[in-house]
Formats: structure tokens, sequence, C-alpha cells
């Protein structure tokens, strides 16, 4: 019998990915039995040296996004403002904050940290979030500065990031009470590198026409560069991946019905609506090809030296999409509109995000100016859906589409 | 007396201040952050100016933040778009928080002024490479300022430079003592225009005003009123109506952790060799903001101390609405109150509009508490 067609649409590595993602929270689980340390690590932070020190990293933003999409959002970050937190507050933070003390969430909350590594490269919330849980668990920070980068890296802040990954080495040796394995860490290195030049060329597949998966795919599939980045797992992963979407090409099999219409999104998923979405844009003949969030975990892949990981990556590190000027993040957009050959371009103002969000109506302008392509901006959360309405973004998404048919007709 | 009216008309109308000083052929650099190198601009010959919003409303703004920005960053994009800021001849963005590092890009971007720096100071401050780091980005500072003044900025401007502001500093600190000796030795809204017009007129005439106000309050002889004195906390508070509405519920302001308070004056800068790290230490080692860290528990211990030191009977956060580093702060310091048995309460407020209605009757429903 063959396959149905939506049967066929199924990207079949998804099985795989949540079975290696249930054993890596499992292992994470049960660390403290195996004689293993775990440390909690912000989701743009140099998880590299952890991995070469044996150390499990532990992601609470990965864990935000699981807690969106289980859509138990709503209730974590209500108990966080009973706490004081305020509602104006990133929801992954308040739902990871909340969630240490109820141990709620789809997986009973996370285990308990023995460290907390955080970069601000994606904001000053991770600063303040992990001050919350350093005082909460009583476990030593370390925090790596990486400075923004309004206009260029300069030589000042080069040196400021490169001094500070060898505190981190330092800070690592103390709390494992070992020393540093630099030959280990090598090896870790070329397997990151390895493994976002993967996950680029995966995402470089939606190029094709029609696309073999979606953003929507990406934000799934994104889990593992984000924290088994410097595994084998990970690198083997991604290759069977990026076959998969190569054979998918082959098959011309795409993932939205009929694709029309390209589009490029912005910022981070409304991870308590993706169905919803992705079945409303699909209703259009539109998919998401691409977007400037899952791009991140490897946008920084140019100033990474495979053969020189440790000096190379406080530039890669400081680089990262967030972390640098409106202008130059709105080149990106530009060079993504290209590459993916976009019809629109979809902006999520994300009152959780700030430094992602504000800057947006900048690059929306930019783009306009550049492209002509129709621009449009929801207003919702990643986690809370308190502040997402249904019907509003359904007439806006629905306006927006007709807008593009017109123009591709 | 004529030295605070002089403060109180000055603060009517920063654009008054600001011709008077471009007359004297200086050029005005503004800013938002308590972490601003005052000391390199005034070195430089430039004029230091405290930018706050006029508290107009939203129009031009609207095209570049989203509502969910705080109004103290959207209002002052909307006086600078709307030409409101025109006096200024350039701005500094120190790194403050995650929406001004964006309202960094969205100026700088518009390109409306002459000069222009991000001097991107670290977040972390416990480190020694933090400490280099603030040297070399001050130092990278001094060479800007240099470039657009022409000329060298010499040990001895930076001397002076310190000198000066390490004087004005001193003169607030005596101000805010003697206010929390004897509450109600200066009216609320006169030390808020005190302070404020120190950030924004010109530091000569500040510093030779100042000693003159300090005397006249050593002189005078007021008697001990019953009063509940208060501590207050946040960002900015930048309304002469807080104060009095506090005064009008029976609270004096003994003591504030303000970035437009002692969070920006106290802490003297201290000699050394090289005055580029005499500043630097002193941004290092002064009370901090929370959108910088030293220990998870700083500002809760500061806090405390701060409200026992001025034998504070409440603290009010006065926090402003989408400011995420007060907001997370807000929790624990509260804890860290309640565990001493400080009474507390915490105003959410919006810089654009404040309803003094509403906070009148806030303040006297917490003072008759307290």
């Amino acid at each position: 019998m063959s396959e149905t067609l939506s049967e066929k649409r199924k990207i079949k590595s998804g099985k795989k990915m949540r079975d290696i993602m249930t054993t890596y929270y499992l292992d994470a689980m049960t660390a403290g039995q195996n004689n293993k340390q775990v440390a909690w690590i912000t989701s743009g932070g140099p998880v590299e040296p952890l991995v070469a020190m044996d150390i499990i990293p532990i992601y609470p933003e990965n864990h935000g996004a699981m807690i969106g999409a289980s859509k138990m959002g709503e209730d974590l970050c209500i108990k966080a403002e009973d706490m004081g937190y305020s509602s104006d507050l990133c929801s992954y933070a308040r739902a990871d904050i909340s969630c240490s003390i109820v141990k709620g969430g789809p997986i009973g909350g996370l285990p308990k940290p023995d460290m907390l590594i955080c970069c601000n490269n994606i904001c000053g919330t991770v600063l303040k979030w992990y001050e919350v849980q350093a005082r909460y668990y009583k476990v030593p920070l370390f925090i790596l500065d990486t400075p923004v980068c309004h206009t260029r890296y300069s030589p000042e802040i080069a040196r400021y990031v490169r001094t500070q990954i060898d505190e981190y080495i330092a800070f690592l040796e103390t709390m494992t009470k070992r020393k540093f394995d630099y030959e280990k860490m090598a090896r870790v290195g070329k397997l990151a590198y390895e493994a976002q030049q993967l996950w680029q060329k995966v995402l470089n597949t939606t190029a094709h026409k029609p696309s073999p998966m979606s953003a929507f795919d990406a934000f799934f599939f994104l889990a593992l560069i984000v924290t088994l980045r410097g595994t084998q797992i990970a690198v083997d992963f991604y290759k069977e991946l990026l076959k998969e979407m190569e054979q998918r090409i082959k098959d011309g099999i795409s993932m939205v019905p009929d694709e029309k219409y390209r589009l490029l999104w912005d910022n981070l998923p409304v991870w308590y609506r993706l169905k919803w979405l992705s079945q409303k844009f699909s209703d259009h003949n539109a998919c998401l090809v691409a977007d400037t969030y899952t791009s991140a975990w490897c946008g920084a892949i140019k100033y990474t030296d495979e053969n020189n990981f440790l000096d190379s990556m406080a530039e890669a590190y400081t680089m990262i999409y967030l972390n640098i000027g409106v202008d130059q993040m709105a080149d990106q957009v530009l060079d993504m509109i290209k590459f993916y050959d976009a019809d629109g371009f979809v902006m999520h103002s994300n009152r959780s995000c700030k430094p992602y969000s504000f800057g947006q109506m900048d690059i929306m302008r930019i783009v306009r100016e550049k492209t002509n392509i129709p621009v449009l901006m929801i207003e919702a959360d990643m986690v809370d859906p308190r502040s997402f309405s249904q019907s509003q973004i359904e007439t806006r998404i629905d306006a927006f589409m007709e807008i593009i048919k017109q123009r591709n007709n | 007396m004529k030295e605070i009216n002089i403060f109180c008309e000055a603060i009517k109308d920063v654009s008054v201040v600001a011709s008077k000083i471009k007359a004297g052929q200086k050029k005005i650099i503004g800013y938002l952050c308590s972490y601003a190198p005052e000391e390199l601009i005034y070195a430089a010959g430039f004029h230091p100016m405290r930018l706050f919003s006029s508290k107009s409303d939203i129009v031009m703004a609207e095209q570049h933040l989203q509502a969910y920005c705080c109004s103290l960053v959207r209002g002052v994009l909307e006086d600078s778009l709307s030409g409101r800021l025109d006096f200024i001849d350039g701005a500094v963005f120190p790194h403050t928080c995650d929406s001004i590092q964006r309202l960094s890009d969205i100026w700088r971007m518009n390109g409306k002024y002459e000069f222009f720096a991000d001097v991107v100071l670290p977040a972390k401050l416990n480190t020694q490479s933090a400490r280099t780091y603030m040297k070399d980005v001050l130092t990278k500072f001094k060479k800007d300022l240099e470039a657009a003044v022409g000329k060298e900025i010499t040990n001895a401007d930076l001397e002076g430079s310190i000198k000066k502001f390490n004087f004005i500093r001193k003169n607030l600190s005596k101000i805010y003592e003697l206010q929390s000796q004897t509450p109600g030795i200066i009216k609320g809204a006169d030390l808020y225009a005190i302070v404020k017009g120190s950030m924004v007129m010109d530091r000569d005439e500040v510093a030779d005003l100042l000693p003159a106000i300090v005397a006249n309050l050593e002189k005078v002889d007021v008697p001990q009123k019953s009063v509940k004195r208060i501590v207050v906390s946040g960002s900015i508070c930048d309304s002469p109506d807080i104060y009095t509405a506090m005064e009008a519920a029976g609270g004096v302001i003994v003591g504030d952790d303000l970035c437009t308070g002692q969070r920006w004056f106290e802490g003297e800068i201290l000699d050394d060799e090289n005055p580029i790290n005499a500043i630097a230490t002193r941004l290092l080692d002064r009370i901090i903001c929370p959108a910088k860290h030293s220990t998870p528990t700083a500002r809760g211990e500061n806090m405390v101390s701060l409200a026992k030191k001025n034998r504070a009977d409440g603290v009010i956060f006065m926090l402003l609405k989408f400011c995420d580093p007060h907001a997370f702060d807000y929790p624990y310091l509260k804890e860290f109150l309640d565990k001493e048995g400080i009474k507390n309460m915490l105003i959410e407020m919006d810089d654009q509009q404040q309803n003094s209605g509403q906070l009148a009757t806030r303040f006297e429903t917490f003072i008759h508490m307290i």
C-alpha cells in the first residue's frame, strides 16, 4: 500500500529526535546518581567547554519552549506573578522561575543545577533571571559578558571576551576539581562546528521550491543544535536530517501542499499556537520557509575556526544575531529574503523579548524600502497566551495573504 | 532661597538652560544613564546633560518602538524625533538595558546629531577583566571625544573635571545627609529640583550654587517634626508632584536608591596617577544599578543598609512600567526588607502620565499604615 500524501509529508527524523531529547532529559534527571554535574546555561551560551568537561548542560530556555508548546505557560506565568514578578517580564523567565518552586511543567521541573552559566549575548534579561536562580539554588554563577557590537567587534571587546573564556575554563576546573581537557575541547569544538554547518545546510534546503520543510519544523529540529552541540549525536542526527531533506527535494515532497508563497519569519515562535499558525499559512498555500531565530545557532559560524575553537569562540559568541546593531540585523534579513526568495515577511512582535522586538519597526521600514515585499507584524508572546488575540491575528494574516496573492498573480 | 530658586527655574524648561550653555559656545552631549562618564564629556569641553522625557504624547516614536517599551525610552525618542532636543549636539549611550540598547541603534540610524558614541560598559563589574575592559572603553571614549573636539584631553583637564564632579557630588550628599538628619529641612520638590538641575545645568554654575545651599541648611533651625521617614527605590523619579504628595501624606524622603539620586551622585572619585583609572574605579565600585552585576545579593544588602542607615519607616518602590531590570529585582528586594521588618510598597508608574490623585491616596494609605 502506498503512503497517503500527509504521511509522506511527515518528516521521518522527527521520531528519532524525540527519542534523543527524551534520553537527554532522562540523563539529566539522573545526573546526580551517576556522579555527573549539571550546569544551567543560556541558549546563546558557550556549551562546548561543558561538554568537554562532561558536565550536563541544561537549557532553561529550551524548557521554556517546552512549557509553551505544552500550553502550560499561562499557569506558570501567573504563579510567578503571584511571587511578585511583573507580567511584563520575559515569559521564559517567569515560567522557569515559578517552575523551580512548584516543580510544574511538562517534565516536572528541571534537575537542580550545580552551577549556572549565563552569557548575556542574547539579552540583559538572562543576567537578572540567572541571579534569581543563583539566589534560589545557592550555586555559583559564571557570567560571560559579551558587550553589544552595535557597529563592530572592537579590539577592546575582543580582549575582554577572550580573557573571559579562560576565566570560564578556570571556573569549570574549580567546579569539577579537574584539569580542563584541552584535547577533548578541540574534538568537541570540531563536532560543534560540524553540527552548525550541517544545521545551516538543513536550513538552506528550504531555498528549494517547493520547500521540503518549514520554519515550524526548524523550530522543532532546533532543539539538538541548542542542547547537544559539540556531541557526535548532534552531528549524526543532522546528517540524517539533511539526507532526508535532500531526498524530499528529489522526490518533490513539499511541507506545504501546493506551495505558492514563501514567507520569512522573524523572532521567536509562538510556541502555544504553532499548529494553528502553521495550518493558517498552509491554508493560504504559504510556507514559512525560513526564520531569523533558528539560524542564530549557525549565523556566527563564519567567525569560528574549527582548528582553533577556543580562540575564535569569543568572536563567534559575541557576534550573534541579537548582539549586533539593528542595521546589521536588517542586512541579514535582506540577505535571507533574497536567498530564500521570500514573497513576504512576518514579524512576531514578542512582548517577552525586548532586544529582539525593539528595532523591528526599523527593520520593517528598511525591508519595505529595499525589497518592496509586504511585511506583517503580529503582536504576541512566545509562551504567555494571554497576549495572543486569535481572531485579530487571523484577520491580519488573511489580509496580508490577500495582498501577497494579488501581487503574485 | 535664591540659589534653590535658580534650580527650580532651570528645570522648568531645559531648552532655556541649553540655549544659555550654547551661547557660551559649548556643545551639549546628552545621555540617559547614570553610568555615562560625565567627567570625560566635561573634560573635553562639552556640556554633559542628562536627558529626561518632556512627557509629550507619543506620536513619532510609535513608528520605532512598540507600546511595551518603557515610557522613558519612548518619551526621549519622541523628543528627539519631534525636534524638542535639537539643542543637543550629540549623545552617548553607555549600554544600560535591552531597551536603551535598541534606542541607541535607532538613534544612531536616524543620525540626527553631529556626535554619537556607544560606550558599551561591562555588564558585570566584579572581575579583574571587567575592570580592564572598563578602562579600555573609557580610553576609547576619550579618543572619540578628542576627535570630536579636535584637541587632546590632558590629564590636567581630567583632574580638573574629576575635582568638579567630586565637589558637586559631595555637596549633594551633604544636602541628603542634612535632610536625613532633620527630615523636612528642605522641601521635597526643592530637593528634586536641585538634583535634577545638577544633571542638566552648567556644572560650574551648579558647583557655585550648591555650597550656599548647604551653608544655609546647616544654619536653619527647623524643629524636629513627627514625620514618617521614607526611602524610595527605582530608576528615575521625574516628578516633583511625587515629593509633594509624599509630604502631604506625612512622609519625607530621607534617602533613595534612584538612578536620578544617590546611585548617581554617591561615591567619590579617588586619587590615581591615571585619571581614567580613577573614573573607572568609581563606576565599578559605586552603588550598583540592577542592569549590572556584582554579586547576586548586592542590591538587597545595599537596600537594607540604606533603609537602616536612614532609619526608614518605610521603603517605596517607584518602578517604571516595562523596566525589566528593576522588575526582576523587586521580589527579592522586598523579601530582604520583609525579613528585616521594614515596611514597603510597590508603585508601578508611567513616566508619561502620572495620576497624582491616585498616587496621593496610595502614599497616604501606606504612611498611615507604617
